[in-house]
């Protein structure tokens, strides 16, 4: 029996943009794909607020999730949660920031701002769009906090708390310090070009001889804000490598500034000429503009989260029969929790449930639920599907196994010294060869010409200042930085890219690094499926939101959901529906009644109808398409290895489509990872670790440099020096190559400003740096420097197809 | 020529000005987010719902 399904456009949902495929709901002459889509549109409509959905097409974000539980907010009733989450509370306002990843839109931005239109009590909203920050002022006496998370939970707008948002610490996140430094300095700068301009086309003279002196005390008077305020930074930096007894860039900044100011004041005091302040008022406003086009960050990302930030507030305690929502910190050792549905296991604990499901894809980014038995142990990071389970705490959740893995090992700071930046590097050489110039040119002059000794040293010192050089490196690496982030690689700072340039050995992560759970390999092994099978099969699993059921889903493409006449799903065992009166049953061995096939690997999904079993469904994870590739680019270049949780029986499998230079190493456990990779690190290789699990975090940060794959950059990840964006998966070697591209058009650029530091010193040893000269030389030197490392940077992104050209 | 003392003088105190509004600019947080502002400024008023007491000075986020 054959049946024919009409093929039909479905319509979209108007709140979500998403096609509505169960029942559509109408409302107000609109299509809505679930009841949640629906409420946040009768809550906009009756508030006049429909502004939303003309601002953006299909503004909203789908509420399909499903029912939430209804006192899961409970915990903010709590006044210690609440204190530690208001910004600011007198008698009759709170203030409170929260951090919302679901803001994607102007129409978010617009109805968020907009929220005092639907609660009174809301006194005003501020959105910042870039951080997905909402900072809301409410009158406590009419609306409680829990009421407020509860409206915006409503509106799809539910706030993200996690246990790092108790922490009052929170600095402000943009450095206004430099912005000011700067704004000192160009201020300065600027006046004092002013004031010496007439010096330098001799027209004091005909002013008269009062206002020569006036415009070199005025410059005095400038450069006191530059040389005790905007310069602070350098002296800081500079006396700390000192005390380090190593030299980095900023200690011939230092230098070159000392001598800027002490030899001017006795040009202008003693010897009545001008001095060479404007060019120190340059030499920072350049400086520190460098530093400010070096600090780009992506502040919606956040690179060295902990373990706070991924677990929940509070946590439901059972005492005495009772239930109560207490806060994660004031968990026991022994307590009995209970983790409904969809909720994290914030601690190692034992389950005395019969049975929990629990998914590790945080941990392991293996998304197929874990069937666990009463009695084992559940790691803290698993999230439970299926019927709420009670577990007796083990362990506090900041001494869990994964969370102490997070915390030993060394600490960020000390793993650099392997790859210290270039600038360091010459800056020693640079610093003791600037040094014995100037003595050399002292010791020349000393005898014939004393007045002409002391200026050869200090213009030696000044002109030298080594403020090109300084340069290139925040321009080349702060553009590499915006270049990467267009790619959706986002690195943690400017470093890091110096570091990529100089990694030779690349550790992947199998399990959600090297293979996609979208990509997974299915086949059916039975009796052939008939249309209408698939079509009933199609019409189960779309229901579900087990990530088998998705995966069966797709694998059974085309195919037209059945109506079924009932349909209902065993957490953690299978689906049971009913069609044409027989039961259709897809699961586990143990639900559908088949004999366990233990010789397969990978998941099994059985399918028996009417207690007959047909077949069973045998489905792996499949390599992200741009693995094999990825693999072989970067084959010639750099070590590879592969570490995998899981057990080997997919070697065969991988090495056949991976190269077969890649050191394979399978069933390895979190602390496995990283002492992998500290016994490379030991062997002095540079490692690059991949990972995208808390179970990587370990090797992350073990590794000189951790970059974290995922699919939602603005979601969780682990603590890494990068971010990538799992879409940009197949761009690895180009990112790579582009980071040793850039190291060189530092070193370039290097050669470049040596050239303006050899014609400055050859003037400078014979005594012939005019402040004019010196006014010239600073600016131009550093401005070419700009240019050329902007122009190269940029060329090197379109060849290495990283920066794509708008074809207009 | 002895006017130029004075315009010296008043140049300076307009630049200082300008120097001492863009610190209270800094500090209340006008270069913390470039993005959002640019967006608000599209939105249209509505007419009769608009409350008044929306804070208008931005405050910083302390």
């Amino acid at each position: 029996m054959k049946q024919s399904f009409p093929t039909q456009t479905r319509p979209k949902c108007y709140h979500c943009g998403e096609d509505c495929d169960t029942d559509v709901l109408v409302f107000d002459e609109k299509e809505f794909c679930c009841q949640g889509c629906r409420l946040v549109y009768e809550v906009l409509a009756e508030n006049g607020l429909c502004e939303f959905y003309s601002l953006d097409s299909n503004p909203g974000k789908s509420q399909k999730s499903g029912a939430k539980l209804r006192n899961r907010f409970d915990y903010l009733d709590d006044p210690d949660v609440a204190k530690g989450l208001l910004d600011f509370k007198n008698a009759t306002e709170s203030h409170v920031t929260f951090y919302i990843p679901q803001i994607h839109c102007s129409s978010c931005i617009w109805l968020l701002e907009n929220l005092f239109q639907i609660n009174a009590a809301i006194i005003g909203s501020r959105v910042d769009f870039v951080k997905r920050k909402v900072q809301l002022k409410f009158l406590h006496g009419k609306l409680n906090l829990k009421e407020l998370v509860n409206l915006l939970s409503i509106l799809g707008y539910e706030p993200s708390v996690s246990l790092s948002d108790l922490d009052r610490e929170r600095a402000p996140q943009v450095d206004r310090r430099t912005l000011t430094k700067l704004a000192v300095a160009g201020f300065c700068f600027g006046n004092m070009m002013l004031f010496s301009i007439p010096e330098y086309f001799s027209e004091a003279e005909l002013l008269g001889e009062g206002f020569k002196g006036l415009f070199d005390y005025l410059n005095v008077l400038l450069s006191l804000p530059i040389v005790f305020y905007a310069a602070s930074d350098y002296y800081i930096s500079a006396w700390h490598a000192v005390r380090r007894r190593s030299l980095n860039m900023d200690v011939p900044i230092v230098l070159g500034i000392v001598a800027f100011f002490l030899y001017s004041l006795w040009e202008i005091f003693t010897q009545g000429n001008a001095g060479y302040m404007d060019s120190l008022g340059g030499l920072l406003f350049f400086l520190l503009l460098g530093k400010i086009y070096q600090q780009k960050t992506f502040a919606t990302l956040k690179f060295d989260r902990d373990y706070k930030a991924y677990f929940p507030v509070a946590v439901t305690r059972l005492a005495k029969d009772a239930e109560e929502v207490i806060p994660l910190t004031k968990l026991q050792v022994g307590d009995r929790i209970l983790v409904r549905n969809e909720e994290l296991i914030p601690a190692d604990a034992l389950l005395l449930s019969p049975h929990a499901n629990i998914d590790y894809s945080f941990v392991t980014g293996e998304e197929v639920p874990v069937p666990t038995q009463k009695g084992e142990l559940i790691y803290a990071g698993g999230r439970q599907r299926g019927d709420a389970v009670m577990l007796a705490v083990q362990k506090l959740p900041s001494q869990s196994y994964l969370t102490d893995l997070w915390n030993n090992g060394e600490k960020p700071e000390e793993r650099l010294q392997l790859l210290e930046p270039l600038a360091n590097r010459i800056s020693g050489i640079f610093t003791w060869t600037v040094l014995a110039i100037a003595f050399a040119a002292f010791a020349f002059w000393i005898g014939k010409d004393t007045p002409m000794a002391f200026k050869a040293f200090t213009t030696v010192l000044i002109v030298s200042c080594p403020c090109a050089l300084s340069m290139s490196t925040p321009f080349t690496l702060g553009n590499t930085l915006r270049i990467f982030g267009k790619g959706k690689f986002y690195l943690k700072n400017a470093e890091v890219v110096e570091k990529l340039a100089l990694v030779d050995t690349v550790v992947f992560d199998k399990t959600g690094t090297l293979t996609d759970p979208a990509k997974a390999s299915i086949d059916f092994v039975g009796e052939t499926l008939s249309q209408e099978t698939r079509s009933v099969l199609k019409a189960m699993v779309r229901q579900s939101t087990h990530p088998l059921s998705n995966r069966i889903n797709q694998w059974l493409d085309t195919a037209q959901p059945a109506m079924l006449e009932g349909l209902s799903e065993a957490k953690g065992a299978g689906l049971e529906g009913k069609y044409m009166g027989q039961v259709f049953r897809l699961g586990s061995s143990e639900f559908t009644g088949a004999e366990k096939n233990a010789e397969l690997k990978g998941n099994v999904v059985y399918l028996s109808v009417e207690s007959v079993v047909l077949g069973y469904f045998h489905i792996q994870s499949g390599l992200r398409q741009s693995a094999p590739e990825v693999v072989q680019a970067l084959a010639g270049d750099y070590g590879l290895h592969i570490l995998s949780g899981d057990h080997d029986h997919e070697r065969e499998a991988l090495s056949k489509r991976l190269d077969a230079g890649i050191k394979f190493n399978f069933n390895q456990s979190p602390s496995d990872k990283l002492h992998y990779i500290q016994s490379l690190n030991q062997t002095g290789q540079r490692t690059l670790m991949l990972g995208d699990g808390l179970n990587d975090a370990g090797a992350l940060r073990e590794s000189q440099v951790g970059v974290a794959i995922t699919d939602q950059v603005s979601h969780f990840s682990p603590a890494s020096d990068a971010i990538l964006d799992a879409g940009s998966f197949a761009k690895i070697p180009s990112f790579l190559a582009f980071a040793r591209g850039s190291r060189r058009i530092v070193k370039f650029s290097f050669g470049l400003s040596f050239l303006y530091n050899i014609v400055g010193l050859s003037l400078a040893v014979q005594g012939l740096l005019s402040p004019v000269l010196c006014a010239i030389l600073m600016p131009l030197s550093s401005i070419s420097v700009v240019v050329f490392t902007t122009l190269a940077t940029h060329l090197m992104g379109i060849r290495k197809g990283l920066i794509h050209l708008d074809p207009r | 020529m002895e006017v130029i003392f004075l315009l010296i003088a008043i140049s300076l105190v307009v630049a200082a000005t300008f120097l001492f509004l863009f610190f209270k600019a800094i500090k209340g947080g006008q270069f913390d987010d470039d993005y959002t502002p640019s967006v608000r400024i599209l939105f249209e008023n509505q007419p009769k719902k608009t409350i008044k007491d929306q804070p208008k000075k931005s405050k910083s986020y302390e």
